[in-house]
């Protein structure tokens, strides 16, 4: 443990480096359990309505674009690679490559919210946007899966639901639009502090001995991940 | 300070684990494996999580302090459905 050399990156309240990094990782780590129950709620509201709906699940699902998910899915996966290279570059003092990395990451963060952006637009365009403009799409999901009028076991719609939607189809879309669009915002904010991050690095203000901004973006970042590879099957993929 | 240096190999293998598991998951979707769709896909998924926690988040290199706060998490999520799912399950 080197409690002078690097003196200046430690505040005074902690005795060295080492204490104020585990300080730092435990407090990130406290925030993202509060960020796992935050979109737990949603992924608890999407498992009901799931289960009172499936077939109207199975419907919508078939209205969102596998391919366009999956090739999300695949930019987001890189992201979190090139994430943990820049740290790994941050921890071995090496600038350029600190900087290479989070640019690509930023640049990857930014492909995948441009191709959120033109799926958001094409559901626009096809009146699946819960609310006035919502119109119940014509059926693409295989007829023997999706009957939805000659299957008789299933559940009604609850009446609180029937009042407020058109059809459970627009539960699915709203669920799609909110655990999608508040995965987006953290998307939106995570690329902001990227941008911060490549000023402050290509200023050489990280190295072996301080790079804890880089490990918590880092943290940060591959939690949002995460949220996706669930979003993206429970979503996407529902059949 | 000495930061625990994770080598680069293991993140390129990590995410080759994952491109495999995006694979996989998106296959088996095709296929109608009738009440087992969302198991296999959610069991992916998680596969998927552990990979990124384990070896991008560092928690397998992290102190057994920091792996009870990293399970904490996910800990305070199963109770989340445990208490909720066997409400809505057996409601008619």
């Amino acid at each position: 443990m080197n409690t002078t050399a690097h003196a200046g990156h430690v505040a005074h309240h902690f005795d060295d480096a080492e204490q104020q990094y585990t300080a730092a990782e435990l407090g990130m780590w406290v925030f993202l359990a509060t960020e796992v129950l935050f979109f737990g709620g949603l992924f608890a509201g999407y498992a009901i309505y799931r289960y009172w709906y499936p077939h109207e699940f199975i419907e919508g699902s078939h209205h969102l674009d596998v391919p366009l998910g999956t090739i999300n899915t695949a930019i987001l996966l890189t992201s979190s690679l090139t994430m943990a290279l820049a740290v790994h570059a941050a921890q071995t003092s090496e600038r350029r490559a600190t900087v290479r990395n989070l640019v690509l990451t930023l640049l990857l963060g930014s492909a995948f919210l441009g191709i959120k952006g033109y799926e958001y637009y094409h559901k626009y365009e096809e009146h699946l946007v819960p609310g006035g403009n919502f119109k119940i799409p014509e059926k693409k999901s295989a007829p023997a899966a999706t009957d939805l009028s000659a299957d008789e076991n299933r559940t009604p719609p609850r009446p609180e639901i029937q009042a407020s939607v058109s059809s459970p189809i627009e539960l699915f879309f709203s669920l799609y639009f909110l655990m999608t669009g508040l995965h987006a915002l953290h998307m939106v904010i995570g690329a902001a502090i990227l941008l911060v991050l490549i000023v402050a690095a290509s200023r050489g203000a990280f190295t072996q001995a301080y790079f804890t901004p880089v490990e918590m973006t880092g943290l940060y970042w591959h939690f949002v991940d995460i949220v996706w590879v669930f979003l993206f099957p429970l979503l996407y993929l529902i059949r | 300070m000495q930061p625990h240096v994770v080598p680069k190999s293991i993140y390129f293998t990590a995410a080759a684990g994952l491109g495999v598991l995006l694979v996989l998951t998106v296959v088996a979707a095709q296929f109608n494996l009738g009440v087992w769709n969302a198991p296999i896909a959610v069991l992916i998924a998680l596969a998927k999580a552990a990979l990124i926690v384990l070896f991008f988040m560092h928690v397998r290199y992290g102190s057994p302090l920091l792996r009870v706060f990293a399970a904490g998490g996910f800990l305070w999520l199963v109770i989340l459905f445990l208490l909720m799912l066997p409400d809505y399950l057996t409601r008619h």
